[in-house]
């Protein structure tokens, strides 16, 4: 299932990356040799096989509910890049 | 001083025969006058080190003695340390000042380690070149016209030049043992969950795990020690006890039972190599070990697999670089799309998007079964692979890489073939079983790495076999011209 | 054409806990900014995950309170999109494997029926920052105070049929997590919000229509009214030849409607997959054992209990039942009084329109459980009539006594049944009456009906009330008829 254009498009909008409009055949072309490589993956019988999220295969560890942060903002908001008010700003969102 | 092991180092500090003070300054003064060849440091934190060697000199004098105390490290720039750049290779980090310490930098500094700077990588740790970083490529000391392998070719270079006795690196494919590898290294990738991944910036968190590259199996062992460890913030930390590395070093290997893959030999391998590696389990035989062929017949799987679930995770977990909290944000964005689009477009490196891509693509409705679901139904073969390999051989030995380190650009155009040189190292970050690789000799003046993988935890036995042989070898004292 | 409604709730509770789902934040509410965002919430480079044993406990003991099957091995998931107050690009919730499986709560409607509604799961989530629109030189502002906080999303099948049972049910969801201390409820903050999904089809169909999804409703009177909204909308949409599209909506209280979200509508592909900083949740048996030793009587058991040994109909038993603080207060009142009718109707009757008239919580009742057990007392030993009860309960309200006997003895309000003396005080006032005596002799059996109210009016009134009302009707038979 070779990707078209519109499907490169299509991922490269869900995953927020910008596409320069020249640069959308190369990465159609480069993306499709990748996944030509993938593909070679259906060609295995994984029949009743179960998939392996994790190589151990152990359990989650649950942590006691105790509060151990305490206010940081003014270290954690040196690097953001625009702040006001103790708040992060971003372009206006429209809901 | 800089051609002494950690081991070394450590043993020379005890009897003072040079400060910690003075080790510093000799390897920052190579450091500014070296690496300018090779571009290993993407930070050098002068003051940062001088700090923390003045203060391991007056531990020494107020009687501690610890085997790391005082000894120049690196680490590869995606440990997070504080208030220093940790870049991740990437553009997008690159007005980055962590706000906290990995806990690997956490240990190794309270081990009394001196950090000299962070080391160039692949950006996000995403190659086997070191070709992808913001901060340009990273030249192989053995040869300024080769790469040093990828993704901690900055960790591998700065110790094979001499500019630092050990540092840490991450291995998600091969990241740390391909380098080790092509820069005649030995490193160590640990059992997943044996590393601590706080404050690792994460590539694929399900097979990334942080280690060591050093110039001898016990100087690993000596890194290793202090880096591994349980972590109550890393949810996938394992809550084992810590082997003693350092004691487990002087097994004999008598009895050893060693298994070579067949399909580790098969074509695609550079003979010379072989014939290398061959000539490694004939010096581990003479050490008493048995050797017989096993099978691993899934590992032709591995590449397709991972080049799926290491993406799929990673699109995620790159999701968290939109130029809002932190990181580099585009100039006057026209709305928040915009935002998000252009910080990404313009922070992230061709290969990163790459991968993002496609993993967005596995993970996507109607694809989710057929890719990310069918790589995880393939990782379990691996694995079930080498459950069955390791009930017949304590062991598995083979080629680290299918050729030497490869000339600068030669694969930067085709992703795929780049892929296809991690062959034999995937397949261990999918099971997530140990892997060391060490030098085992050299083809036309390059250096040629042996793999050991074996059973989870068995860290010790890598590094103890890896130790033996060193011990009758001399290939890891080989030391490239000029540096 | 007769339309049917269906609807089905996601209702998102916050959890109780101290700190946040994945990360050791505080999670009180209303804090400057950014001040309870830690690595964890911020979504830092690095950070990673460690779940509270306290949200897990919690989700098993709502599983527990609607006889659902406890996911035994239950797993998170990352769900993936870019919002500004999600900071890692993705939520982690659970998708294939939640902690709570399939289950039911029996909810009374407004007839006093029973109905089933069937809960198709609850899982663990985390909770998003918020986005203020306010104009921050032209920018939206972040907070990520309430990233991370634990939530636990309860789905209910498509069982509601309409907008008064979708309000009775998330009543009872609203009951139910306060009653197991695992959420406060308090949804003017935000820690019980709700989503509807609405569709309409023709009576007797089968098949679902189309449904929209109206987010975020913040009220039970709002879950009302936006229903209606959008069961209307729906309908005339669709008798206008028109189709229901498949979307999420907004309602606005302000303007009574909902409208499309837009910025939801984009293609939502959340490309969910196993978190894998995280592992597979194991709830072992013993784990699940000790939380049900800690579930309190929950109030369907405690609707039944009230119906069974009070005698109460199931619809006073429901309203009793729906808050623990309400129960606990009617039960109070019942033991003092040794009467659960009589106990039932003050507390539904002039006790809940005194707090709903001052906009009170039981909690805050300016009369005790104790004085009000004490004044149905009295009730019942004849001291004070029901009427006189509403004047001594309006006088304890007041502060103006401790008990009930204090007020009756103040105000000297002790009911009058000496029958010589009633009998005197009715010869005076059918004397001042004597015209409408004669109308009433002279009237027919119907007619003298309405005028026997005439004469007990003006005897109680000249008793100030404090005449034993069965006495004086007694009487005042006798008197007109002789």
């Amino acid at each position: 299932m070779a990707l078209e254009r519109s499907d490169v498009e299509k991922i490269a909008h869900l995953a927020r990356l910008g596409l320069d409009e020249a640069d959308i055949p190369r990465t159609t072309e480069t993306l499709n040799s990748i996944l030509g490589l993938v593909d070679r993956m259906q060609a295995v019988d994984t029949d009743g096989i179960e998939p392996l999220a994790h190589p151990l295969e152990a359990t989650q560890r649950l942590r006691a509910d105790v509060v151990g942060e305490s206010n940081r903002r003014d270290a954690y908001q040196a690097i953001a890049p625009a702040v006001a008010e103790g708040l992060y700003l971003v372009p206006k969102v429209i809901e | 001083m800089h051609s002494l092991t950690l081991a070394e180092i450590g043993r020379a500090l005890a009897a003072k025969q040079f400060s910690a003070e003075e080790l510093t300054r000799h390897l920052l003064d190579r450091i500014a006058r070296l690496d300018p060849q090779l571009n290993a440091f993407i930070s050098v934190t002068e003051e940062l080190a001088l700090g923390q060697a003045q203060a391991a000199d007056a531990r020494r004098a107020a009687g501690e003695n610890g085997a790391l105390l005082g000894a120049p490290i690196g680490h590869k720039d995606l440990f997070c340390t504080q208030g220093v750049l940790t870049s991740c290779g990437s553009k997008i980090l690159g007005n980055f000042a962590a706000p906290y310490d990995a806990t690997v930098v956490t240990k190794l500094a309270s081990a009394g380690s001196v950090t000299l700077g962070k080391l160039n990588m692949d950006e996000f740790a995403m190659g086997s070149a070191n070709e992808s970083s913001h901060y340009g490529p990273v030249k192989n000391p053995w040869d300024a016209s080769r790469v040093p392998g990828g993704s901690s070719g900055g960790s591998a270079a700065a110790v094979a030049a001499r500019l630092l006795p050990a540092a840490t690196g991450t291995d998600t494919g091969g990241s740390i043992r391909q380098p080790a590898a092509f820069t005649n290294l030995t490193g160590i990738k640990p059992t997943y969950g044996r590393v601590s991944r706080w404050g690792m910036i994460a590539y694929a968190s399900s097979l990334d795990q942080g280690g060591p590259l050093a110039r001898t199996a016990e100087d690993c062992a000596l890194m290793l020690g202090a880096m591994a460890g349980f972590d109550a913030k890393d949810s996938t930390s394992v809550d084992q006890p810590l082997d003693d590395y350092l004691a487990a070093l002087g097994q004999p290997l008598a009895g050893l039972r060693i298994g070579l893959p067949v399909e580790y030999f098969s074509a695609g391998l550079d003979a010379r190599i072989a014939d290398a590696v061959l000539a490694c389990v004939e010096e581990l035989k003479k050490l008493g070990a048995t050797v017989k062929d096993i099978s691993l017949p899934n590992m032709q799987h591995a590449i397709p697999a991972y080049y799926v679930i290491a993406p799929a995770e990673a699109s995620s977990n790159l999701s968290r670089f939109d130029g809002v909290r932190f990181g580099y944000r585009c100039e006057n964005p026209a709305d928040l799309t915009d935002l998000y689009k252009r910080s990404r477009a313009e922070g992230f490196g061709a290969e990163v998007k790459r991968r993002i891509m496609v993993g967005t693509y596995a993970l996507s409705a109607g694809y989710y079964d057929a890719y990310y679901l069918k790589a995880q139904k393939i990782r379990r073969l691996i694995k079930n692979d080498f459950v069955k390999a390791f009930e017949e051989v304590d062991l598995i030995l083979g080629p680290t890489t299918p050729s030497a380190a490869w000339k600068l650009g030669e694969n930067s155009n085709d992703p795929v073939a780049e892929y296809l040189q991690d062959i034999y190292t995937i397949t261990a970050n999918l099971a997530g079983i140990p892997g060391l690789s060490m030098p085992a000799g050299f083809v036309d003046g390059l250096p040629v790495g042996v793999q050991l993988l074996a059973p989870y935890f068995q860290e010790g036995r890598l590094l103890n076999v890896a130790h033996q042989y060193q011990q009758v070898s001399d290939w890891h004292k080989a030391t490239p011209a000029g540096f | 054409m007769q339309w049917e409604t269906v609807i089905g709730l996601e209702i998102h509770a916050q959890l109780a806990t101290q700190s946040k789902i994945f990360s050791a934040s505080p999670t009180t509410f209303g804090a400057e900014p950014n001040t309870q965002a830690s690595l964890v919430d911020l979504g830092m480079p690095g950070v990673l995950p460690v779940l509270n044993e306290e949200a897990v406990r919690m989700a098993c003991k709502f599983g527990l309170a609607i006889d659902a099957e406890i996911g035994a091995r239950n797993v998170f998931a990352r769900k993936n999109y870019f919002y500004p107050d999600l900071p890692k690009g993705y939520q982690i919730s659970q998708m294939e494997l939640p902690i709570v499986g399939k289950g039911f709560l029996d909810i009374t409607l407004e007839d006093g029926t029973l109905k089933r509604v069937g809960i198709t799961r609850a899982h663990l989530e985390e909770d998003a920052g918020k986005s203020l629109h306010e104009d921050f030189h032209g920018m939206s502002g972040i907070d990520l105070n309430r990233a991370g906080t634990p939530l636990l999303e309860i789905v209910s099948e498509p069982d509601i049929r309409s907008p008064k049972e979708a309000v009775a049910y998330a009543k009872a969801i609203h009951a139910l997590v306060r009653y197991l201390g695992i959420c406060d409820g308090n949804m003017a903050e935000g820690s019980l919000r709700c989503d509807c999904n609405v569709s309409v089809r023709p009576k007797g169909q089968a098949e679902f229509g189309t449904r929209a999804e109206i987010k975020n409703v913040n009220s039970f009177r709002f879950i009302e009214k936006a229903i209606n909204h959008e069961v209307q909308r729906q309908i005339e949409l669709i008798e206008d030849g028109g189709k229901v599209v498949q979307e999420t909506r907004l309602y606005d209280p302000n303007k009574d409607q909902t409208r499309s979200m837009r910025s939801k509508e984009e293609a939502n592909d959340y490309r969910y997959f196993p978190d894998p900083d995280l592992l597979p949740v194991v709830i072992e048996p013993s784990f699940l054992a000790a939380v049900r030793a800690t579930l309190p009587e929950l109030p369907t058991q405690k609707r039944e209990r009230f119906q069974a040994a009070f005698g109460l109909s199931v619809y006073d038993a429901s309203v009793l039942s729906a808050s623990r603080e309400l129960a606990d207060y009617f039960e109070q009142v019942q033991q003092v009084s040794g009467d659960a009718k009589l106990a039932a109707n003050w507390v539904m009757g002039e006790l809940s329109s005194l707090l709903n008239k001052d906009g009170l919580e039981i909690e805050q009742s300016p009369v005790s459980a104790e004085q009000l057990g004490g004044m149905i007392l009295r009730i019942k030993d004849n001291t004070i009539s029901g009427k006189i009860a509403k004047m001594v309960f309006e006088a304890l309200a007041a502060g103006e006594g401790a008990t009930a006997d204090e007020v009756i003895e103040k105000k000297g309000l002790k009911q009058v049944t000496d029958s010589g003396a009633i009998e005197k005080m009715l010869d005076e006032v059918l004397a001042a009456n004597a015209e409408q005596v004669e109308q009433y002799r002279a009237s027919d059996e119907a007619k003298r009906g309405k005028m026997f109210g005439f004469f007990v009016g003006q005897a109680m009134k000249a008793s100030k009330g404090k005449a034993n009302p069965g006495q004086v009707n007694e009487l005042l038979k006798k008197k007109l008829e002789g």
